[in-house]
Parts: structure tokens; sequence; C-alpha cells
């Protein structure tokens, strides 16, 4: 790392010469207002102008998100012709912009107002035409405003960076330009894999998830019995909504919350999890010792994947396991068994899902599994609901999960909700399965960490089997056109849609760093770890650690669904795919 | 969507073929398919993309960006009617609306024969003979309003 001496604002500094002067000047302690920068200060676009300083000797005012630092550089942050040009360009973003901030679902995590503010923007300054408006909101997944879009093109470096698809992107020009996917079609006639990445990125309330909120208040008032199951992801970054650091727990709080919005049931996606475990485990098994499908089989949890897939890769479809996702299974066993254990009329219940996902709602929404689950809310969904009751969260007591039929939980479920954790799970409980002893070290460390591929060998008994794991549908392509190629020497793949897995899903509290004064300047590497050592201490800290040992999944299958794969298994617990979906159909 | 008939097929894969060693290529592409076929339908863009690796959404930025590719098929003869500062100031708006009156079509279109599409061109290098009107490449120099009724039928008798 090679150091160069600059000045900014007159002070001396050292700083690393890789850096761009908007980094730079955040080490040192200016913060230098930006919206379309948004991967450690870089940016590809530069297209926002709103992080113009003064560079001396440069011509006219740079870009600092764009701009490296050079020896000797001397850089003026402050000055009044700096400030003023970083407020005209403000104002001009804010001249085509909806500005109905009171109502707009962003409200609190915008970074348009927030730099507005920083930057002083006037009322009105520029007032013209506005660029005619889109409202997408077809797609169960996100919605798409583009009155609120102040073109940065942060989704679309987003969805090529984690995807390599890049759905959305610039069309037309000069003042009718848009962000939008091809012809301005809304995310459901196109391929879009409702993952949320781009939602995660928008500075502004352009891009949202579909907020399923009111269908909720519709099951209370209509006296449904609402019952409610969260994902493993989403205690893992919960407590960020309340002000609390990136890693903080937020289990115990987040059950006391949702008893006290006057749920039902309060239950654990984590035995979902177990569930999906002994039954992806058990067609593991069946594909390699009775080569009943193809290897390697690829896992289902993650429903952004699966869109790609059947967009991308329709011929490997027989691939990928059958099972539901763990929410849905949860679902189903819901409406089912617990219904049935309850003498409740499964009509009354009411599934919610609480996820860190946006795809979650498109997959509750498919054809294939209508009445799993009846509305499915995002981390931040959740964060408004306890926030809207009024609920102090510094005040809440830590409670645990209803333990009720459906209470239990191993380690290997809480996992889930990090990259490589399905396939530790499920080694778990395959080794074993075909060995008839437990793993002895339990931890599978090989496939933990966020490389774009991770890959393990296990000795099962003299038999070898390889497997690997990936997240981000950019790393995945190399091992899917491996299979296609016949080349694949992997038994079981484990693939999550978005980058790190569910803990950086795009339904997850928002990492705008210029709105988390209190995190790290380098929080936005290191958010994905922080969040995925909360469910590893989970794990460590349960007494069960393995699927099969879960004691209300054993009762489970010994009461109700016989064998893993049994038929009604098979009915409840397992879906089909669409290998006909077409990528931009006719219909707009 | 509709699906491309496998002579296209081939003539694209050979034409995006003759740029596979451009670092950089997919303006050259389009340029060659729009010349070729005269519009660049969405089909043969996700074609292009399924070559080149390169997303539909940046071939459709491209497309959308410049007015020189088209959506639409173009008619067999294009006319041009600059809009360039000196063509305007001696009056070429009046001779494009003539042009739209006349053919019942707004710039960007084509008529419904598929005869004529009129476009706006902005500058083509003919100041000195402003207005200037370009048909299929040819100009006609100091093009005023009355004229434009005889340079359809100049157009239309070719055709009869």
């Amino acid at each position: 790392m090679a150091l160069v001496n600059i000045k900014i604002n007159g002070q001396p500094y050292q700083v690393d010469s890789s850096l761009t002067v908007l980094e730079a000047a955040r080490k040192c302690g200016y913060e230098i207002p930006s919206l379309c920068a948004f991967n450690h200060g870089k940016c590809s676009k530069a297209s926002c102008r709103v992080c113009l300083v003064e560079v001396v000797g440069a011509r006219g005012l740079v870009a600092s998100c764009v701009y490296p630092v050079n020896e000797g550089m001397e850089i003026i942050t402050n000055s009044v012709k700096a400030t003023e040009a970083r407020r005209a360009s403000v104002e001009l973003i804010l001249s085509n912009h909806e500005k109905n901030c009171l109502q707009c679902p962003k409200n609190g995590h915008c970074e348009l107002l927030k730099v507005a503010e920083m930057v002083g923007a006037r009322d009105q300054k520029y007032v013209g035409q506005q660029t005619e408006k889109t409202v997408d909101e077809v797609a169960p997944g996100i919605i798409r405003n583009s009155a609120k879009c102040i073109l940065c093109g942060r989704c679309i470096e987003r969805c090529k960076e984690a995807h390599g698809i890049s759905i959305l992107g610039f069309e037309n020009r000069g003042f009718k330009t848009i962000v939008s996917p091809v012809q301005n079609r809304s995310f459901a006639n196109s391929p879009c894999l409702q993952c949320g990445q781009c939602v995660n990125v928008c500075p502004t309330g352009a891009l949202m998830e579909h907020s399923e909120i009111e269908k909720v208040d519709e099951a209370f008032k209509a006296g449904k019995k609402v019952i409610v199951q969260t994902a493993p992801a989403v205690r893992a970054a919960i407590a960020e909504e309340f002000g609390e650091k990136i890693g903080t727990v937020g289990t115990g709080k987040m059950v006391a919350a949702l008893r006290r919005l006057g749920f039902y049931r309060v239950f654990d996606v984590n035995f979902g999890a177990d569930l999906t475990i002994m039954e992806e485990a058990h067609e593991l098994i069946e594909r390699i010792t009775k080569k009943v499908a193809p290897l390697p089989q690829l896992t289902s949890c993650s429903p952004g994947w699966i869109n790609y897939l059947e967009y991308f890769y329709p011929e490997l479809i027989p691939n990928l396991s059958t099972c539901k996702s763990p929410h849905m299974m949860q679902g189903a066993i819901t409406k089912s068994y617990f219904a049935k254990s309850h003498d409740i009329d499964p009509k009354d219940i009411f599934v919610v899902s609480i996820m860190p996902c946006t795809a979650k709602k498109y997959e509750a929404s498919r054809k294939e599994m209508p009445n799993d689950i009846d509305a499915v809310l995002t981390t931040r969904e959740l964060a408004k609901l306890i926030k809207r009751a009024g609920i102090k969260w510094d005040k809440l007591p830590d409670e645990e999960f209803d333990q009720d039929l459906l209470g239990e939980y191993s380690g290997a479920g809480v996992i889930f909700g990090v990259t490589g954790g399905v396939m530790e799970a499920a080694l778990r409980t395959a080794y074993f399965w075909l060995t008839g002893e437990e793993y002895g070290k339990i931890n599978f460390t090989e496939v933990r960490g966020f490389e774009a591929v991770k890959e393990a060998t296990l000795n099962i008994k003299g038999t070898e089997i390889s497997v690997a794991v990936t997240s981000g549908m950019a790393n995945a392509k190399k091992l899917l056109d491996e299979i296609k190629a016949g080349t694949s020497k992997y038994a079981f793949i484990e693939v999550m849609c978005c980058p790190g897995g569910c803990i950086n899903g795009g339904g997850q509290p928002y990492v705008h760093p210029a709105l988390l004064p209190n995190e790290d300047d380098d929080i936005l590497d290191t958010y994905k770890a922080k969040r995925a050592s909360v469910l590893y201490s989970e794990d460590e800290r349960q007494v069960i650690r393995q699927s099969h040992n879960n004691r209300d999944i054993q009762k489970l299958y010994k009461d109700f669904l016989g064998e893993p794969g049994s038929e009604l298994a098979e009915e409840l617990c397992h879906t089909t795919y669409n290998a006909n979906r077409e990528k931009y159909p006719d219909n707009k | 969507m509709a699906k491309l008939q496998p002579a296209a097929v081939k003539q694209i894969t050979e034409i995006v073929e003759r740029y596979k060693n451009e670092p950089t290529p997919t303006m050259m592409i389009l340029e060659d398919i729009q010349k070729e076929y005269g519009y660049i339908p969405l089909e043969v863009q996700e074609l292009v993309s399924d070559l080149t690796g390169v997303p539909v959404s940046d071939i459709y930025g491209v497309v959308t960006f410049y007015s020189f590719f088209s959506m639409t098929p173009k008619g067999k003869y294009v006319i041009g009617v600059c809009l360039g500062t000196a063509c305007y100031v001696k009056g070429s708006q009046l001779v494009l609306d003539k042009f739209g009156e006349l053919l019942g079509i707004k710039p960007g279109q084509t008529t419904e024969d598929g005869l004529f599409t009129l476009d706006v061109l902005r500058c083509i290098g003919a100041c000195a003979v402003a207005p200037a009107v370009s048909i299929n490449g040819k100009v006609y120099p100091q093009v005023k309003v009355d004229n434009v009724k005889n340079i359809i039928a100049e157009y239309r008798a070719k055709e009869a």
C-alpha cells in the first residue's frame, strides 16, 4: 500500500494512493455528499454531480467519487465555489423529483433527503417540467416509481455486479432518460429475479419492496388467527432498524415485539429449515444411491435463484431440489399438521412470513403453491410495524419463540441465513444418515465465508463427496456452465441469490453509510460478516445442532408425515418448477 | 415474443462474429444490423445479448440513446428533414410539417403502405443549401414548402 501526501482544506494528510478523493476525504474526517457513489465511495458513472470539490490546478471542479488522489494534491472541499456547485446539483435533481417526502415509503432512510439537508437546498429553486412518471406495482416483490428516481445508476451497477444480468438500464436520452427494465416494462415482464439488491442500494424511494402491511392489517381486522414466522437472517439485522450497531443479536426482542403486535403464534422458520434439511438430505441420498435424478443436486431455498435458473438455465431444472423453501414448507405444515392438532379450520389461519427478502413475496404468489403463505413482510416492513405500534425496542425484554409443535429448532436451521449454511446443515444430517454416526466436529468451516465459490470434499465411509457453495448469480453462472458441459465434479451445490446469502437479502435494513454515523468507515466491507456472526453464534449456543435431532421434527414425522419423502411429505414439502418462462413476454 | 427466422439468426450471428476481437463491439454490431434490416427489434437485441454477453438493458440503452437506431421497421424511402440551425432558420420546420401533413404521419413514423418514413435530422452538413432534405442519402437542396408535393409524387411515380 503506497502512501501519498495530500492536503485537504489546508491540512496535511497521508493516505493510500488507491483511494478516490471522496474516500480519502471521508477517512480524514470530511464528509462529501454523494448520491451515485455506493461501492466504497467508488463510482463508475459520476452521474449525480453532487460530490464536486476543488482540486488546486485542476480545470474546474472535479467529481471526487472518480478522481484519484495524487502525491502533493491539494483538495478544497468546503470553498464557497464547491458548496454552491454541490447545492446547485442537488437542487437540479430535486427539480425533477416527486418531493412528497412525508408519505414516501423511504421516509427515514432517504439519502437524497439527507444530502439536501447537508447542502442546504433551497425551496423550489429550479421549477420546470417533470419527466413523465411510471409507477410499476405489478411485480409482487419490488415496485418502481420513476418520479423518485435520480438516475444515479446504482441499481444498474448492483444488478450487474451481483448477478451479471442487469435487468435495469438507462433508456432514451436527455430529459426523457429513465432507469427501467427495457421498454419501461414492469419487473414482472422481464427476467428480473425480484431479489431486491437494487432496492438495497437505491438512495431514494424509487425502488422499494412491494409492501404487504395492509394485507396483514386486513387479516387482523377479519379476526383471523394470524401466525407469524421469522426467517433466520431477520434476527441478524432487525436491531439495526432501531439504531443498534450492525451485528447486534435481535432474536429475543424481535419475538417480544411480535407477541406485543398481537400475533396468535410466534414461530421460527428455523423449524421449516430443519424440515427442509430432512427432505433435502433425503433427496440427495436418493439421488446418490438410487440415481433417481441427476447430480449435482442444487438447493432450492432461494426464490431469486429459482427465478434465475428458470429464466436462464431451464434445462437444469432436473438438478434442482424439489423441496419448497423453508417458510413455504412451514406454511403448509402450519395449515395442515398444526391446524389439525389444534382443531382449527385452515381457512381461519393467516400465515405471515418475516423475510430478509423481496423475492419471497413473489414466491408466495407462485401458482405451484398458492395457499401456503398469506403475506410476506421484509425485515424493514416488520420494523415499520413495530414503530407504528409505538413499541420501544430498547425496553423490550428478550423472549422465546412459542413452543407449540413447531417450536424447537436446531443450530443447523439458524445458519440457513448465511451463504454455506444450508450446505453445512445438510451435510450434518446426510453424514449421519449415510454412516449412522454424527459428524464429529459438527462445523464444516470450509463452506463458511464470502468467497465467490467455496468447495469441500467429504469422505463418508470411503465415498468422496464434493460439494460447492456459491452466492450471487454472477458467481453461480460458472458452476452452472460446468454442469451444462458435463464437467461438474460436485454432488451437491448450494446456491443463494444474494451475495453472502440471506443476511444480505433485498429486504434487510439499508446499509447507507451516510445515514449510519455510528458505524465504522469500512462498514460496507464488514456488515455481511457481522450479521453472519449473529447466526453462527446462535448455532453454537444451541444444544441441538443437527436437524434430524430436532424433537419437534421427529414428532412431526412420527405423528403426521411418516418418513422423509413420503407421499404426504411430497405433497406438502415439495414443488415443481416452470421451464417455459418467457424473458420478455409481449405483454409489457 | 415472435421467434426470429433461422436465416436472420444466422445472419446476425455472422455480424456478431465479425467483431469478436473488438473489446466493445456493441455499437458496430448494432450499426450493421440497422443497415441490414432497417430496424432492431427487441428479439434481435436479445439474440445479440446472448451472443455477446452484453446485457439486453445495455443494448436497449444504446438503441434508444442514438436516433440512428430504430426499433420499428423503416419505410422504403426514409425522408430526413434537417432541423439543424441553418435549415431551421430557413424554414425547414414548415417543410417538415408539410411532409407530415401530406403523408399523414408524424416524425419517426412510417406510412401504412411501408413506403415512407419521416425523420428529423440534426444537421447533415448541407447548410449552404439550406433548407435540406435527404431521401435515402440523396440530398434535395433549398426545399420550399411548395416543392414537397412534387418530391413525394416523384417517389410514388417510381412505385407505380
